[in-house]
């Protein structure tokens, strides 16, 4: 069997405070393999984004990590910002949640597009264009002329988010860090980003690590999932298996204060029972 | 049998002007609240239901369109008059870290309302103060805390305690559990409930979220573009749902037992509503709004 891309091991993010170190992530380890749609699920506060932003090397300053997170075969841990450079982007991809802040307001997004096309891929302008052409294309916006010549205001948030998306994926990463992608978002749209996420797993083979708090998503698109608490994964399996038949406790509070509208219209049909009874 | 109105807006419109570039948030918008009930607002982001929301409450006037609150038309009054009826309606708002003034102790931003309403001495406040952070699940020592001290749970609770204040009778929440986490967001919709019952209450539950609104709403209404579409008891409209766009929200919600194939799905095209578009009653209470056949292209049947 092959190795996977994403293999992380006994990770711990620790930050220094006044008494004891408080530990933001606390000995975790996960794989994620080329075209596998990993979900890591979680409440505020569960370490899910430290887990992606240690990935990327992008925690606090004051943050100390332990453990390995290998990605491709290096353990890029104590990689230095030189190296982790040549990892961002090119070998692990990222969108954010809100695309408004994680898109530069004073650039086009045709210069925005083709950054990352000529640092990483040695690409002309001229041919980066070209290819940034082709991503918004596949990424279903229509006019790509027309948005590349654009700032990010001008667009709306699901616009954008197909942006970042398509910036991503130009790149051609191993993985995709999704974090939180569609919260910003509304239903119908979230519908279509996902759709989009999905789309893209099977064409172009990268893994996507899908960070979220909505299990109705993660029922949805995930292969397998992560449940995460305190800075520890608690369960972890596939879908099925975890939204199933979960096993630990929490997994089983989390799945059943999850409200859905099938479930919201049970509950009604059995309060107007108990009243009329 | 007659259910008393409470709250009536009548053709309420609202424009914006933007960039020299006229915003047309609400577009003819008539609805009623009647007494003791929880009336949902559905729609995304652009729909103009906070708009419609802030102008229940004052916050925002209409541009055209009356508002009545129990029976009284309340566009028309003097400002003074006007603030008076208003404290009958109260809000709250999504998120709990931006709404609660940083500055103020919890207990005196929720005296604030008792001492605007006329009550002036604030040992009786504080008392009173102390009373609703018990009932919204709160210590009453709470009071002389900071906001910042709190989780966005208690915060929320803090806002709701905040709006009960002035003893209203009509309560208008604007995504009030959205920025909390699942855990929380039902112990917050529970407390909603209780408080209804128990202070004799009346909601207009202003959410996106079609799951949020089935569990806690005898009604619904669905904003699309300033328009209501479609409006009716919740049962009606979640199963029965008439207009496109209504099919449409309730298809996007994620759930159990459905996987993406990756396929992107036919879109569908929605009507274009006119101002002379009318409504046709499907069932009891339950209206949809029908284009008028010049304007209907293809609603993707």
């Amino acid at each position: 069997m092959n190795t996977p891309f994403l293999r992380v091991r006994d990770l711990s993010v620790t930050f220094p405070a006044k008494g004891a170190p408080f530990n933001a992530i606390d000995r975790i380890s996960f794989d994620l393999a080329r075209g596998e749609i990993l979900a890591l699920v979680g409440e505020s506060g569960s370490g899910k984004s430290m887990t992606s932003l240690s990935i990327m090397q992008l925690l606090p300053g004051a943050a100390q990590m332990s453990g390995s997170i290998e990605i491709d075969g290096q353990n890029i841990v104590a990689f230095r910002r030189r190296q982790m450079e040549d990892i961002r982007g090119a070998k692990v991809g990222m969108i954010f949640q809100e695309p408004m802040t994680s898109l530069n307001p004073v650039l086009t997004i045709a210069r925005q597009m083709t950054e990352g096309l000529v640092r990483h891929k040695g690409l002309t302008r001229r041919n980066a264009l070209t290819l940034a052409r082709t991503c918004l294309d596949d990424v279903g916006i229509p006019d790509p002329d027309r948005v590349l010549s654009q700032y990010p205001h001008q667009l709306s948030g699901g616009m954008r988010q197909r942006i970042m998306i398509a910036a991503a994926l130009a790149l051609r990463p191993g993985i995709l860090i999704a974090d939180e992608p569609t919260t910003a978002l509304d239903v119908t749209v979230q519908s279509q980003v996902l759709d989009l996420l999905f789309d893209l797993k099977t064409r172009s083979g990268s893994g996507i690590l899908l960070i979220t708090h909505d299990i109705g998503v993660v029922a949805e698109t995930a292969d397998r999932v992560a449940v995460m608490r305190g800075g520890k994964i608690l369960e972890t399996g596939s879908v099925d298996d975890v939204l199933h038949s979960p096993q630990h406790d929490y997994t089983k509070s989390l799945l059943a204060s999850h409200l859905t509208v099938d479930r919201s219209m049970k509950q009604r049909r059995t309060d107007r029972e108990e009243t009329g009874a | 049998m007659t259910v008393k109105t409470l709250l009536n807006v009548e053709g309420l419109r609202k424009s914006f002007t933007a960039n020299r570039r006229t915003v047309h948030a609400l577009n003819g918008i008539s609805l009623t609240l009647r007494e003791g009930e929880t009336l949902g607002i559905i729609g995304e982001s652009g729909s103009g239901k906070s708009t419609l929301g802030r102008i229940a409450v004052g916050l925002d006037t209409p541009t055209s369109g009356e508002l009545h609150i129990e029976g009284c038309r309340i566009d028309t009054l003097s400002a003074p008059m006007r603030r008076e009826k208003l404290r009958q309606c109260q809000m709250i708002f999504q998120d709990p870290y931006s709404s609660l003034n940083p500055r103020l102790k919890v207990g005196r931003q929720i005296g604030e309302g008792l001492f605007a309403s006329g009550e002036s001495d604030w040992r009786a406040i504080n008392s009173k103060v102390r009373d609703l952070l018990a009932r919204c699940g709160l210590e009453k020592d709470f009071a002389e805390r900071y906001p910042h001290e709190f989780s966005g749970g208690q915060r929320q609770r803090i806002a709701i305690a905040r709006a009960l204040a002035p003893n209203p009778r009509i309560v208008v929440a604007d995504e009030p559990v959205s920025a909390l986490d699942v855990t929380i967001q039902a112990q917050i919709l529970d407390l909603l409930a209780e408080l209804k019952k128990v202070e004799n209450l009346s909601y207009i539950f202003i959410s996106h979220d079609m799951a949020v609104v089935a569990r806690l709403c005898d009604r619904v209404a669905v904003m699309h573009r300033g328009r209501i579409v479609e409006c009716g008891p919740v049962e009606a409209v979640i199963e029965n749902a008439q207009h496109p766009y209504t099919r449409n929200l309730l298809e996007a919600v994620p759930r159990f037992g459905r996987r993406r194939t990756g396929q992107r799905p036919t879109p569908v095209t929605l009507p274009q509503h006119e101002d002379g578009d009318n409504f046709v009653t499907v069932s009891e209470g339950h209206t949809v709004l029908q284009a008028s056949a010049s304007t209907c292209r293809g609603t993707g049947q």
